[in-house]
């Protein structure tokens, strides 16, 4: 008698289980990965198919493609995790071409010894984050490092998507007289991450706002405003964004600093630490440049939004040789809002 | 955000700055020195320099800590954590300071030295309890306010028996600073001094009297927020006006006469004054600075090390040191913002957020663009 069970293998032992060197070796233990964990929880038929890429549908429009790696420590944090964020910050990449994201992938960096309730957590969550955004992840790797050869799990996304017929968004299309609005408040991500590692427990909670804005676009481009540039201020904050819209496009900024959002909470926390909530990371914030006189409609538009329901318009393009973002204190003197110089927070996103 | 918004208020400020404009009538002017660099960078980034009529000019004073290290001072630090392989703890601003050999800590660190950024002594310790097998350094630099700190992680280590932990001791007296800057032969003619914050916290206002009484300077201790500045400029106004020059505290909230007893009693418990201290832009001072008393001996790394001090000169096109002495402005020095930016910086007033050139670089240098 045969007494070997055709296709058996031990099952996962998620809840006990840690990563092994195997797990990433090309063998049984990574296609039980695959199949144990990864594709039930992204589950769509691209994926399903197990070949090396995702075969898609043909499309018809201009193509925009992202990638974007995380690094965030800690893993899991108030508001979100490495999972979530990993999902939204390509889709918002994306997203911030004027896109519709469509598809994304995900490869994985882990490290030996992880243990896998934690990757489930994280796979969980990109599952959750990616069918409510509606982009499915349609392709993927997985590689293991030794035991201190990496932190946990280093997560790698990239996105396509397809542009409305008509759209062009790009950073170096902002005019002098032009519009800059804010979507909501700043340096909530960059402060509940920070706030997470260093244990600060502050006694206000403060939440990453770590989100997929694609909706928000969406909404944003119907309103027919006459936009220029979309981004979103994540490393380095609001102030390296507008840094590099300014370059870009040859001009100079003035920003109003009693228009710019920011949390108490965030407030408080970035003046007990000595920190800019200028150059703090967020995730589910963006900046929309548009001709001065759409910006009525578009802040309405935007206000109207559940992700923007605190946009502002904080600032206008100027004729500037010299590439300043400026701002007007709440005090009413003037300073330079200038490029972050060294790192503020490392490993933020 | 409650006892900081009141301070950054922008109808206060506006009602401040309509009394200077009115009051500064006086023909010659009025040049006031900021003494620290935290006043500096409060000018800086709220733009109080908008605020004030021409003929009252801001002058930035040496109290930036990190500017006032001269290069050998990195130096040592470097050596430590390059040639005796010892775990070198530092505030983050020194990692890049440029020094010798186009070196910094932090190209030392990447370099392989083994250099940790750390936010209080208390870290440092940890790091000694976390390592028996290494010796671990901290790099303690700073004037009044952080010299505290110090004193107690030296005394913790020594309850402790953490015999691997030792200072390499750079803290320095602000008194001192400003005797040198009002010495004869100082090429600044100051009218008054806005007066240390933190740093008075600690020793009080007392010892300020001098620069009043045997200077004929006024001093308006204040605060760092930009309406404490502010205040205190309105109130420097007043006394030359009157031809007063007395010590006055704009920062009540937290500075008396005396100071903070218990620490000046630890400071002294742990720290006596050195002969001669070589400061970045004043030169060689005597008694302007601090080191271990010979009891704590074995926590100090100048004598466990055996490393001795060497004096390097400054990089010759930086004017860092007359910036410091109040000589120049930041926008005088010839590499200014061209050779030497916050991003790669030549002296050490582009390192720190309270250096005048890094402060004046990354606010100000629109009113360059804008002459």
């Amino acid at each position: 008698m045969n007494r070997n069970k055709p296709e058996y293998a031990r099952g996962l032992d998620i809840r006990h289980g840690r990563v092994e060197m195997s797990h990433g070796a090309g063998g049984r233990a990574m296609a039980q990965l695959i199949a144990g964990l990864f594709a039930p929880a992204f589950d769509n038929p691209y994926l399903a198919s197990g070949n090396d890429g995702a075969l898609l549908p043909q499309v018809t429009g201009r193509l925009v493609m992202s990638s974007d790696s995380h690094v965030v420590s800690p893993l899991f944090f108030a508001g979100g995790d490495i999972g979530s964020l990993s999902v939204h910050g390509t889709i918002n990449d994306v997203a911030m071409m004027g896109a519709q994201p469509l598809y994304l992938s995900a490869s994985f960096i882990l490290e030996e010894g992880f243990p896998l309730s934690d990757l489930k957590r994280i796979v969980d969550s990109m599952s959750s984050a990616a069918k409510a955004a509606g982009v499915p992840i349609v392709t993927g790797d997985t590689k293991v490092v030794e035991c201190g050869k990496g932190d946990g799990v280093f997560i790698t996304t990239a996105g396509v998507g397809v542009v409305r017929d008509g759209i062009t968004l790009s950073g170096e299309l902002a005019q002098p007289g032009d519009a800059i609005l804010l979507s909501g408040t700043i340096g909530d991500h960059g402060m509940a991450v920070l706030s997470q590692r260093e244990n600060l427990g502050f006694d206000a909670p403060i939440v990453s706002d770590t989100a997929a804005l694609h909706g928000l676009v969406d909404t944003m481009l119907d309103s027919g405003a006459r936009l220029r540039v979309l981004r979103d201020p994540t490393r380095g904050g609001l102030a390296a964004t507008l840094n590099e819209i300014a370059r870009q496009s040859g001009v100079g900024m003035m920003l109003q600093e009693s228009a710019i959002p920011v949390k108490r909470a965030v407030e408080s926390a970035c003046e007990f630490l000595g920190l800019d909530p200028l150059y703090v990371a967020n995730e589910g914030k963006l900046i929309a440049i548009c001709d001065a006189q759409d910006a009525p409609r578009l802040l309405e538009t935007m206000r109207a939004h559940p992700l923007a329901c605190e946009a502002a318009v904080i600032g206008e393009i100027v004729a500037d040789s010299y590439n300043f973002v400026q701002m007007t204190t709440k005090l009413g003197g003037r300073r330079v809002v200038d490029w972050l110089t060294g790192e503020q927070l490392p490993r933020i996103c | 955000m409650k006892y900081v918004d009141e301070f950054r208020d922008g109808a206060l400020a506006r009602n401040i700055a309509a009394h200077i404009a009115l009051e500064a009538t006086a023909p010659s002017g009025y040049r006031l020195m900021e003494f620290c660099g935290g006043h500096t960078h409060a000018i800086s980034r709220y733009g109080i320099a908008d605020l004030l009529p021409p003929n009252v000019r801001m002058i930035h004073g040496p109290g930036c800590p990190v500017c006032v290290l001269p290069i050998g001072r990195v130096d040592q630090a470097i050596c430590l954590a390059r040639e005796q392989g010892v775990i070198l703890c530092t505030y983050a601003d020194t990692l890049r300071v440029p020094c010798s050999d186009s070196l910094t800590l932090m190209r030392a660190k990447a370099d392989g030295a083994d250099v940790r950024m750390v936010y209080s002594t208390q870290d440092a310790l940890n790091i000694s309890r976390d390592n028996p097998g290494r010796e671990v350094v901290f790099f303690a630099i700073g004037f009044e306010t952080t010299t505290p700190p110090t004193a107690v992680a030296v005394r913790q280590a020594r309850t402790a028996g953490l015999h691997n932990f030792s200072i390499l001791c750079n803290h320095v007296l602000t008194p001192a600073a400003m005797h040198a800057i009002l010495a004869t032969g100082s090429k600044v003619a100051l009218d008054g001094f806005v007066g240390p914050a933190h740093v008075s916290t600690v020793i009080g206002s007392q010892p300020y009297e001098p620069f009043a009484r045997d200077y004929g300077k006024p001093v308006v201790i204040a605060g760092f927020e930009p309406l404490d500045v502010m205040q205190a400029i309105l109130m420097l106004v007043r006394q030359v006006n009157a031809g007063r020059a007395e010590v006055e505290n704009e920062f009540t909230r937290a500075v008396s006469r005396t100071g903070n007893l218990k620490a000046q009693a630890l400071v002294d418990e742990c720290f006596e004054l050195r002969d001669a201290f070589e400061w970045r832009g004043l030169g060689t001072l005597p008694h302007s600075a601090l080191q271990l008393r010979p009891e704590f001996a074995g926590f100090d790394a100048e004598l466990k090390f055996g490393i001795g001090y060497v004096a390097v000169a400054d990089h010759k096109a930086c004017e860092c040191a007359a910036i410091l002495r109040g000589e120049k402005h930041p926008r005088e020095c010839r590499i200014f913002g061209t050779a030497c930016t916050p991003a790669s910086p030549v002296g050490s007033c582009m390192v720190s957020s309270e250096g005048a050139c890094a402060a004046h670089y990354t606010y100000g240098r629109f009113r360059e663009a804008a002459q």
